[in-house]
């Protein structure tokens, strides 16, 4: 076995030169992914955000005017399809949209947007990343919790698909700044969460003659209409006056699943791609009604351009912007407004009801939420009357049964029993202290709120108390 | 023959159609998005007009204002009459016929 002198030498010098190349090769590995991830990272580099300040700052946009190798590979499954081609693919590339909202609907429709290849993507939302936001806005992370939707999302498009030009507005659409922004797009997309910034999309896209692709979710459902489009109607055509605002559900109040938004969203993308890559679009005066408990689309024909409009009409009213918040009298966010109904005297604060809870005196909380809200969290020992039924015959009766049941407990027959109402932020047990008053009226009762309701309690009492 | 034919009219002004109700309208509903209802035989033919009327005293419990507002349905409720924007079909004054199915939405604004 044992091998001979020189040849022993041999199988050394070879081991040698072995190991000294594989250094090499390891070394010159390493100098070569330090430099693709250098180049990655400028391709990545978070895109300039463009604030309330500067939104004339929009870097210019300059479409490629033919596809380069790299991106006949990337398109090539939808070149090859004969409805979009290297001319549709090269129209995507000199289309600058603007998706209004970063959101639930915002985010799938801004990914498939780059995916696809569209030229420029501006990205508006006044809005930071919230952790309840995660379930739907799918394209913020853990990680990005507080930071600004409009950056996140276009940070995380970037690193989709560097090759769209990307532009994140951190700020408010508004009448003194939503011209001059949409001025620079082709196309507009609505994925706000709010009545009045819908009024005022709709009249900026009107009176800068563009398209406005149009969507909303809530709860299982979702809507999709392509506004201002050849001829077809506006928003005002349809809707001329805004809703009353106590008719209005927000996500946060009325819940959504996060799906629904997301196949929203895609489609809006897909009204959009039609749209740039000069194809018909599927929704102009036609509404799609999605139900996601039921499975179903179904679309609906919609009414022609209406010569009343006060917008798009023949003799137009509105001919600049106005102000959207006190023509749909409600804020343009999505956050629950608190509400004022009843006097100081009527009401309570957490600390003053954590004292009572304490002290064990004898009374009623009544949580006016819905039930499966009850299931989230409730303070000890509530009878649940949702506000919805407070006014209900067989309500009514489980409540006095509670009522007389408590007052038992009274040491003085003269004295009254505290009945407190609770909800989750403090507004509708505003109003079903109102209706429990009257109700309540033939009984020794004294009906208060808890002002600022459950959320409240978890902020100022009881730090571990969820917040949903 | 003339009572005949005469009771025959007022048969015809019965009608049987379905109702729904989606984007929230259902919650003034008891959260139900189907009702097949069956109107009753009426002196005038049944129009959206009238429909409103008996849908605010027969199925509307609570809080009618959140529906209705006047003669019509408040504003942000868009109504469909099988499947057609019913400012094509003539609105409050749309003659309802067998099987029709009118479906009220409420239009939805969140994102
Ligand atoms: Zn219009």
């Amino acid at each position: 076995m044992a091998a001979s002198g020189p040849e022993n030498s041999e199988l050394v010098r070879l081991r040698e030169e072995v190991a000294e190349k594989t250094r090499e090769i390891e070394r010159l590995k390493l100098i070569l992914a330090e430099r693709n991830s250098t180049s990655a990272q400028t391709k990545e580099a978070t895109p300039a955000l463009i604030e309330s300040g500067n939104i004339r700052d929009v870097p210019t946009f300059q479409p490629a005017d033919g596809l380069d190798k790299p991106s006949i590979a990337r398109y090539s499954r939808q070149l090859i399809l004969p409805e979009l081609g290297v001319k549709g693919q090269l129209a995507l590339g000199g289309t600058s949209v603007l998706l209004v909202g970063a959101g639930g609907l915002g985010c799938p429709a801004a990914v498939y947007l780059a995916a696809a290849g569209i030229g420029r993507l501006g990205l508006v939302d006044y809005d930071s990343v919230e952790l309840n936001n995660l379930h739907r806005q799918v394209l913020h992370t853990e990680g990005k919790v507080g930071t600004p939707k409009a950056l996140s999302a276009a940070t995380a498009v970037k690193g989709l698909n560097s090759t769209v030009q990307c532009v994140p507005y951190h700020l408010q659409l508004d009448s003194t700044n939503a011209l001059d922004i949409i001025k620079q797009y082709d196309i507009v997309v609505d994925c706000t969460d709010n009545v009045a910034t819908r009024y005022l999309l709709n009249d900026a896209c009107v009176l800068t003659n563009k398209p406005l692709v149009s969507g909303s979710a809530l709860r299982f459902e979702g809507q999709l209409t392509v506004y201002n489009y050849k001829g077809g109607p506006c928003y005002r055509c349809m809707y001329p006056t805004p809703p009353p605002p106590e008719t209005v559900t927000n996500c946060s109040d009325g819940g959504v699943l996060g799906v629904v938004p997301g196949i929203i969203g895609c489609l809006q993308a897909l009204e959009v791609i039609k749209m740039a890559a000069r194809q018909e679009v599927s929704y102009s005066q036609r509404l799609l009604l999605f139900d996601a408990l039921d499975g179903t689309f179904r679309a609906i024909k919609l009414r022609p351009r209406q010569a009343s409009c006060a917008v798009c009409g023949d003799a137009p009213t509105v001919t600049q912007l106005q102000d959207y918040e006190q023509f749909c009298g409600a804020k343009a966010c999505d956050k629950t407004q608190s509400l004022r109904i009843l006097q100081d005297n009527e009401r309570i604060s957490v600390q003053e009801y954590h004292t009572v809870l304490s002290s064990s005196a004898p009374h009623l909380l009544v949580d006016v939420r819905q039930p499966v809200e009850l299931d989230i969290c409730q303070l000890p020992n509530p009878i649940n009357v949702p506000i919805s039924q407070v006014s209900r015959p067989e309500q009514l009766q489980r409540l006095k049964t509670a009522v007389n049941c408590k007052l038992k407990q009274l040491e003085q027959d003269d004295k009254k029993l505290p009945v407190y109402v609770v909800c989750r932020q403090g507004n509708d047990s505003q109003i079903a202290v109102q209706h429990l008053k009257k109700l309540l009226s033939d009984l020794p009762v004294n009906v208060t709120d808890i002002r600022g309701g459950l959320m409240a309690w978890a902020r100022k009492i009881d730090t571990s108390f969820p917040e949903y | 023959m003339l009572s005949k034919s005469k009771v025959t009219v007022s048969m015809a002004n019965s009608v049987n159609i379905c109702l729904e109700f989606s984007g929230g309208a259902e919650l003034l509903f008891d959260m139900v998005k189907k009702h097949d209802v069956s109107l009753p035989g009426n002196s005038q033919p049944w129009t959206i007009k009238s429909l409103l009327v008996w849908i605010k005293e027969n199925l509307l419990k609570e809080r009618p204002e959140l529906f209705v507002q006047g003669d019509t349905v408040r504003p942000g409720i868009l109504v469909l009459i099988n499947d057609v924007d019913w400012e094509l079909m003539g609105e409050l004054e749309y003659q309802l016929e067998e099987n029709d199915r009118i479906v009220f939405i409420s239009t939805l604004h969140g994102g």
